[in-house]
């Protein structure tokens, strides 16, 4: 019951903090909106096959864009957030305080969770209104909630995990980058993946939770099959980022 | 030997030491032990960082470990503060062990790091209250801002802050929980002469409360200012303690008396001394207080003025030199290698 009070109590100072940011805040938020926008509008609207559905460009990138919202609040945001705060000592600080280590990245990934759900929410509003695009409801609700859910928890867990490859606040954009704008590539969160996507990436794609993470998001907006297949990798790969993370996790700078 | 003498203000005869109300805190406070070290080893690869350090702080003290860079000062301390692992010897801290007991360690310390940040976005007022948050027993944060002299800048974004400002944020946050123990680990590097004053009388405001500090700094004031012991390290060990008068034998050894005399003075064969290129004289006396009595007469006698007449002993900074085989001129002492004397408080 402590740690719960004390956990609300954190999450709001984070969120304090995140507002009183407001070039990061409002790029949080516009990023997946733009890109929604400057794709449907670059790429007319055509449509794809993914199953037996045919779908149109403009609601494959509002599920396409809700995913990638996602990743961008839970994976991006946190590990370098995680970072800077780790090279500016503040991590080493909190480590020298009572508050249990749970506490603090605990409020952190609940944070970016909330704004991660909360990005899904205007993007889904957004494409509704612009594209007339389909809102999960009842029983496709509840699954998609559930992989919004894992997905949001693992990508977090993951940012945990990659920071210590990262040396230091200033390598990190480009090592987080690195680590994920490939998968989004090949994962068709930018490119539109249909039934005649190569074999080669599609296999390539499966190995790491971009792909089954957008899939099971795909399946909320696009009424395309749901498989608890893909959550459940996601849910692996957030396992191992975790254990990754409680093994190798640094508090203090690396110099 | 001569240069490494510097000039204090000549304190009383008496006693031959500046008056001082922090060795009587020491000496007078047999009390309870707030850390105490045996033993304490530790390596980094092959690196020896600490190499068989003893200590023992008592409660109510304010302790400065000084010592070059790369001494250990920063690993012992972090092993103190329970951020590293020892490789040996005996630690306890207010009676825990830091290795093994940091959770009930930890609500009882205040911890300054060397270089530490914090939210830039929050106000000064709420990171305090947010790290008051975490300890069972906070101080108001009220009090907390007066203490360290940021009252009005409690509703202002950390980001605003000056440097000195937000080093005295850092010494807040390290209150929040009202800890028994004190580490500042270095608080005053690249602070100016007026940050470094304020940051000391912060420190001064802490032992009046009965906190135990213990300080590392490389600064010979800040040693000679605040502290009620210091201790010299060197390559991993403890190469000499003592109060920051007595350290290193500087309330016995290299007294010397200098005084000027009207050209063409001729002095008795006692007291003739030796003549200083800028035309003083120097007597380095077996007994003080004999020799001053006999130099003080002999001028009464002859009608002859001793002009700039003062007492040189050897400056902790001296001292530190000797100790540490450190030729280099530590940060912070004055172009002309004075050390500020505690006379001053």
């Amino acid at each position: 019951m402590k740690s719960l009070v004390r956990l609300a109590s954190q999450v709001r100072y984070v969120n304090k903090a995140f507002w009183r940011n407001p070039a990061a805040a409002f790029f949080t938020f516009a990023f997946p909106l733009m890109f929604l926008v400057i794709f449907t509008s670059l790429l007319g609207h055509p449509t794809l096959h993914i199953g037996g559905r045919t779908i149109h460009y403009s609601t494959y990138y509002v599920a396409a864009m809700a995913a990638y919202a996602v990743i961008g609040a839970c994976y991006s945001n946190i590990a370098t957030s995680v970072t800077a705060q780790r090279d500016a000592g503040i991590l080493k600080r909190t480590n020298g305080t009572p508050l249990p280590s749970g506490v603090y990245l605990g409020a952190r990934v609940i944070h970016a969770m909330i704004i991660a759900v909360l990005l899904v929410v205007i993007t889904a509003a957004f494409g509704r209104l612009a594209y007339s695009a389909d809102i999960p409801t009842g029983m496709t609700l509840v699954r998609f909630l559930v992989a919004l859910a894992v997905g949001s928890a693992s990508f977090s867990a993951l940012a945990f995990a990659i920071t210590p490859a990262i040396p230091n606040a200033d390598a990190a954009p480009a090592i987080i980058n690195a680590s994920i704008m490939p998968l989004l590539f090949i994962s068709g969160i930018f490119i539109p993946f249909g039934n005649n996507a190569p074999n080669w990436i599609v296999w390539i794609a499966r190995v790491f939770p971009v792909r089954h993470f957008a899939v099971g998001i795909q399946a909320g907006f696009l009424g395309t099959a749901f498989s608890w297949t893909d959550v459940l990798v996601v849910a692996a790969w957030g396992i191992g980022g975790l254990i990754v993370a409680t093994r190798y996790f640094s508090w203090e700078p690396r110099r | 030997m001569v240069t490494n003498l510097t000039a204090m203000a000549a304190p009383p005869p008496s006693g031959g030491l500046p008056p001082s109300d922090a060795g009587v805190r020491s000496t007078g406070a047999p009390g309870s032990v707030a850390i105490e070290v045996t033993g304490l080893t530790k390596s980094y690869a092959d690196v020896v960082a600490v190499a068989g350090l003893d200590l023992r702080i008592a409660t109510g003290e304010i302790f400065a470990l000084l010592g070059p860079n790369g001494a250990g000062k920063t690993t012992t301390v972090e092993i103190l503060e329970g951020y590293r692992h020892r490789d040996g010897g005996r630690v306890a801290v207010l009676g825990h062990d830091p290795g093994r007991e940091r959770k009930q360690l930890k609500p009882r310390i205040g911890i300054v790091l060397q270089s530490t940040g914090v939210d830039r976005y929050l106000t000064v007022a709420e990171t305090i209250r947010m790290y008051a948050s975490y300890y069972p027993h906070p101080r108001p944060v009220g009090e907390i801002v007066g203490l360290v002299g940021l009252s009005e800048k409690r509703d202002t974004r950390v980001l605003k802050l000056s440097g000195g400002q937000q080093r005295r944020l850092d010494v807040a946050i390290a209150l929040a929980g009202d800890p028994d123990l004190l580490f500042l680990d270095e608080p005053t590097t690249g602070f100016d002469p007026s940050a470094r004053r304020e940051a000391w009388e912060i420190v001064r405001n802490l032992a009046a409360l009965g906190k135990t500090v213990l300080l590392t700094t490389h600064y010979m004031d800040e040693a000679q200012y605040l502290a009620d012991r210091v201790a010299v390290m060197a390559a991993g060990r403890i190469v000499a303690s003592g109060t920051p008068e007595q350290i290193g034998g500087r309330h016995t050894e290299g007294v010397r008396i200098r005084f000027r005399v009207p050209a063409g003075t001729v002095l008795p064969d006692d007291l003739a001394g030796h003549a200083t290129a800028e035309g003083a004289v120097e007597l380095d006396p077996d007994d003080l207080s004999r020799t001053l009595h006999r130099l003080t007469g002999w001028s009464l006698d002859q009608g002859v003025e001793l002009d700039q007449l003062e007492i040189i002993r050897k400056s902790l900074e001296d001292v530190y030199l000797e100790l540490t085989g450190d030729t280099s001129v530590p940060e912070g002492v004055t172009p002309d290698g004075q050390v500020p004397a505690p006379a001053s408080r």
